[in-house]
């Protein structure tokens, strides 16, 4: 009785805080406005399937399990694209329910919408006994342990059967905070925020349990897997072979879990129709994914420890109590309960509420409105009439389920009665998601495929099921029915060796795809329906969801008795801007109507609306073409918006351009301003020289013949070295523009460098320069310029000499072969060059600083051999670098020369 | 008889510069690079300082600058002697205190009057 006790107060409590979270919503501050709370909400998806079932499918079909969960996972990084859509035009069109959503897509029709319902009914019936009967077993695996849980409990009257009890309890608990509104589109925001709770509760038990199977009745992870290991029939139970069906098994089992997941009722309930604000999928997108990673961490742990620990687990469905209960614990086990009640109770809730929804919506008020036994007219409002419907149908859909945990219940482990609602689910995929893309799509192909993926997924799925429990002969599922073999339910057409499930899924979506597709092509739409799939296939066009779309004629007094009569005097001036009736004789605008219909659609179902509407307004709704037009408009004002801002992107793009060539010309005027600076500079230094002796020699007659002559040699000198620096800045600027003639040819870099050194040796001599040549290559074939080369060369010899040691000036010529490349090293036995001077020595005029006693004597360079020998090097498909010499501590350059190609017939 | 400095980095020109000054008959000394000048001075201050900017080590405009921030040479004749020929460092120099400024190539004869002037009103 305690354990009943705690279960009635958990109930209690999430009525407490359903109350709670209606009570703030009524004051505006809405609980769930939250994405957190979103996600936690769509974490309804782990039921008491995932907290028990898990466990028990992992024991016997390996990480299978895994998939169910990996499906939400994808269609969550999906949610963008899809579920996004899916929200927008639900808000748009007030949509309460996935039968709803379908019906609205197929031009608002009931039948589909009824046919929708029917099969949720059928399908996910199962699902909710599945919930009722984990309730009920956990409780008695909890009293009864250590004996095992008898579940045959049909056996007794229904009165002694503790899952009829808590159906009714729950069926009490729903219509107490799910039908509290009529408006069924309106967010049920105290349900939302219990069950957010309730998403908590569920986690927190199960890692609980995971936590003290693997550190308290384990040492650790590492502890546990070595048992495993050391335990042969256990390790291969646990591998990816123990998936059935193999490959296709995992496929299978993946696109069904994607496909349900989006429409499962209670999924669309909670992702698509609580929606409160479509910017909570982004988070929810990674939030709830890494939920399910939380919950199933600890599965297979949990799973290994029950089949190590052998009889006193019992039943791998129930190791989550097990485990805890043979460790002889009270309190944990109490929380697993609590935990697994929590799961199975928000499944119920969500599901029911959705389901009921569909039920009054879908299905009775329709035939309500057809019949007209009701005396609508006179019966004033009917807004009692139809939340009394919602109850009544929330009581019997809970019966329904409790009837099916009675009867069949016990055939099944837990997990197949999830995989057979999920493939019923999974018939509503096509006509959801082909028609929120392709246009085409119509009413009497989706309901085709619809009921032959239905009839399909009963003969190979639900029937099967029947048989098993005893109801049926099972002969049929040997032999086929009237011994037909390809008509075996779990072998169609012959398809043999695959899992039931994948089996069941692909012919039922073959058939239910193939006639969506088949007859659309070839049939046609109503005017209402191609409207409404523009509406739904367009849904992301900015502006089409807000355009009004009557052009009948009503009064706004006709409207406003429909909606009196149907929604009761709140909602009627909610819709109505002006409260009194001073103007009800005055034509009804389009967006009233549409509003009005909206508010209907909100309450009753979109083709209920539709039907009610259609009673005052004279004239059609807003045609195909009427929205064809609308969205040419606004297409074509994205298209002049779109052009517009990339002419705009362009100016931008060209203006920026324009700035940074500007720039870069400055940079340029600025280079050349430094440039002509320095050429001048350097020439007016020679020039200094000549004028002043020229000047002396010319007023001057009676120099010593000596001295004359000595002044006229320095104009001869420093003539020659203007010439040759006006030559250099000629070669850089031809280097520069790219107009520096070169003739290549095929040359040995052995006698080019030999003839080179001969012509700078004496020069050397004379400066007292010791110039040793190490050439120990026979022949070095390049391809170069030979007097641009031999230029080179001078110059890097002559810029050695200039930097060598004072007291024992050395200078080292090298010619080495590297790899396919020629290199001639120039080492002096200088100072060296600095690590940060080694490329500013190849930059334009820049003068290595000599320190005092070096200037002494020492000819000054103009600054632009090595950037020239650099930019010829270049040229010629080279490189010119310096490094420390190695074998005489100073600078050392380095041209590098590739090796010319195998040398042509005339040269051999 | 008056003693001239010489500062220059290229030896041509401080070849020339002393042939002239002795013709005019000074005293020349001769430095080539900003440090010997400073020494220069030191050792026997000059009566008139010819200087180059371009100099290895500390430049002219750096010597100027000392010589004048000293005041036993605050009224030393200094003429820069540069071929750096654009305005701005024609008015740095004069704004940093120089007596003159002559852009290389210069006038010999020119740069004898100069000299001759500068020594005339020192003293």
């Amino acid at each position: 009785m305690a354990v009943l006790g705690i279960a009635f107060g958990y109930l209690g409590l999430l009525f407490v805080i359903a109350a709670w979270g209606d009570r703030r919503a009524e004051q505006g501050r809405s609980l769930i406005g939250s994405p957190t709370v979103y996600a936690l909400s769509i974490a309804v998806y782990c039921t008491a399937w995932t907290f028990y079932g898990s466990v028990g499918r992992a024991a016997s079909s390996g990480p299978s399990f895994l998939l169910i969960y990996l499906g939400p996972t994808l269609a969550m990084l999906m949610a963008p694209l899809l579920i996004r859509k899916m929200v927008r035009i639900a808000s748009a069109q007030r949509i309460t329910s996935i039968a709803d959503f379908i019906s609205a897509r197929y031009g608002k029709s009931s039948s589909l919408g009824a046919l929708v319902a029917l099969i949720a009914l059928i399908g996910i019936t199962p699902y909710i006994a599945l919930q009722l009967k984990a309730i009920t077993l956990s409780h008695a695996v909890l009293v009864n342990y250590p004996q095992a849980a008898d579940m045959r409990l049909v056996d007794e009257s229904f009165w002694h059967d503790k899952s009829f009890w808590v159906a009714l309890v729950l069926a009490v608990f729903i219509i107490l905070f799910g039908t509290r509104h009529l408006d069924a589109s309106e967010r049920h925001e105290g349900m939302v925020a219990a069950i957010a709770f309730e998403s908590l509760v569920k986690l927190v038990a199960f890692m609980a349990v995971g936590v003290f199977t693997v550190f308290v009745l384990f040492n650790g992870p590492g502890d546990l897997f070595a048992r495993v290991a050391a335990t042969p029939e256990l390790a291969g139970a646990l591998s990816l072979e123990a998936v059935p069906g193999g490959a296709v098994g995992w496929m299978g089992t993946l696109v069904l879990a994607f496909l349900a997941f989006l429409t499962l009722p209670r999924q669309f309930q909670v992702l698509v129709v609580e929606n409160v604000d479509e910017r909570h999928l982004k988070r929810a997108s990674w939030l709830f994914p890494l939920y399910l990673l939380a919950i199933n961490i600890f599965v297979i742990p949990i799973a290994m420890a029950g089949m190590l620990l052998g009889d006193i687990s019992g039943n791998p469905d129930s190791f989550v109590l097990t485990l805890p209960l043979s460790a002889g614990l009270d309190g944990l086990p109490l929380l697993v309960f609590i935990g697994g009640l929590s799961a199975a109770t928000s499944m119920v809730i969500v599901e029911t509420i959705a389901l009921s929804t569909m039920v009054s919506n879908q299905l009775v008020m329709p035939l309500l409105l057809r019949s007209r036994r009701l005396q609508l007219g006179s019966r004033g409002e009917l807004a009692g009439w139809l939340l009394g419907i919602r109850r009544v149908a929330i009581l019997l859909i809970l019966l329904l389920g409790y009837l099916y945990h009675a009867l069949i219940g016990d055939s099944y482990s837990l997990v197949t009665i999830g995989l057979v609602s999920f493939t019923a689910a999974a018939q509503f995929a096509p006509a959801l998601l082909i028609g929120m893309y392709w246009r085409g799509a119509n009413r009497k192909g989706a309901s085709l495929g619809l009921i032959a993926g239905f009839l399909i997924w009963a003969w190979t799925l639900l029937l099967p099921g029947f048989a098993q429990s005893g109801w049926l002969d099972p002969g049929f599922l040997d032999q086929g029915p009237w011994g037909i073999a390809w008509l075996r339910p779990y072998a169609m057409l012959g398809l043999e060796g695959w899992d039931i499930y994948t089996h069941s899924l692909l012919w039922s979506l073959v058939a239910n795809v193939g006639l969506l597709v088949g007859i659309s092509l070839f049939s046609r739409q109503s005017p209402l329906e191609q409207t409404q799939a523009a509406l739904f296939t367009e849904a992301m066009h900015p502006g089409l969801m807000e355009t009004s779309l009557w052009q009948g004629q009503t009064t706004r007094g006709e409207l406003r008795l429909l909606l009196d009569r149907y929604l009761g005097a709140n909602a009627t001036a909610r819709v109505f801007s002006r409260p009194d009736a001073s103007e009800d004789d005055l034509p009804a605008p389009p967006a009233l109507i549409s509003r009005a219909e909206q508010a209907l659609a909100g309450a009753l179902g979109s083709a209920s609306a539709r039907v009610l509407i259609n009673s005052v307004v004279r004239g059609e709704a807003l045609d195909l073409d009427a929205i064809l037009s609308i969205l040419d408009t606004t297409s074509e004002t994205l298209e002049v918006n779109r052009r517009l801002e990339q002419k705009s992107n362009e100016l931008a793009r060209a203006s920026e351009e324009l700035r940074s060539a500007n720039e870069r010309l400055r940079e340029l005027d600025r280079l050349k301003d430094e440039f002509v600076a320095m050429v001048s500079h350097e020439l007016r230094t020679p020039l200094t020289s000549i004028r002043a002796f020229a000047e002396i020699l010319h007023d001057s007659q009676d120099l010593p013949e000596e001295k004359r002559r000595h002044f006229l040699d320095v104009v001869v000198h420093e003539s020659q070295r203007l010439s040759r620096l006006i030559e250099e800045i000629l070669d850089l600027a031809r280097l520069e523009s790219g107009r520096l003639t070169l003739n290549p040819q095929r040359l040995d870099l052995v006698i080019l460098a030999r003839h080179s050194l001969d012509a700078v040796h004496r020069l050397q001599e004379n400066r007292g320069v010791d110039l040793e040549v190490d050439i120990s290559l026979d022949t070095a074939w390049v391809v170069g310029d030979p007097d641009r080369l031999e230029q080179v060369i001078i110059n890097l010899v002559d810029n050695a000499g200039k930097f060598t040691d004072d007291d024992d000036p050395r200078v080292l010529v090298r010619l080495e072969r590297h790899k396919d490349h020629f290199r001639l090293a120039v080492e002096d036995n200088g100072p060296g060059i600095a690590e940060g001077e080694r490329e500013r020595v190849f930059e334009k005029f820049h003068q290595i600083k000599h320190s005092g006693s070096q200037a002494r004597g020492r000819p000054k360079g103009s600054g632009l051999g090595l950037p020239i020998s650099r930019g010829i090097v270049a040229h010629l498909g080279g490189r010119l670098w310096v490094e420390d010499a190695p074998h005489l501590g100073g600078a050392c350059l380095v041209m590098e020369m590739p090796e010319a190609p195998a040398a042509e017939p005339e040269e051999t | 008889m008056a003693k001239v400095l010489v500062v220059d980095d290229e030896p041509n020109i401080v070849i020339s510069i002393e042939f002239l000054m002795q013709q005019a008959g000074f005293d020349v000394v001769t430095a080539e690079d900003g440090e010997s000048a400073l020494a220069r001075v030191a050792e026997g201050a000059p009566d008139l300082v010819l200087l180059d900017i371009s100099l290895p080590g500390i430049s002219g405009f750096d010597v100027l600058e000392r010589l004048r921030a000293d005041s036993d040479h605050a009224r030393l004749p200094i003429i820069m002697l540069t071929a750096h020929g654009r305005e701005v460092e024609r008015e740095k120099g004069m704004a940093l205190g120089a007596d003159d400024y002559i852009t290389k190539p210069f006038s010999t004869q020119a740069l004898v009057e100069k000299v001759k002037t500068l020594l005339a009103e020192a003293s």
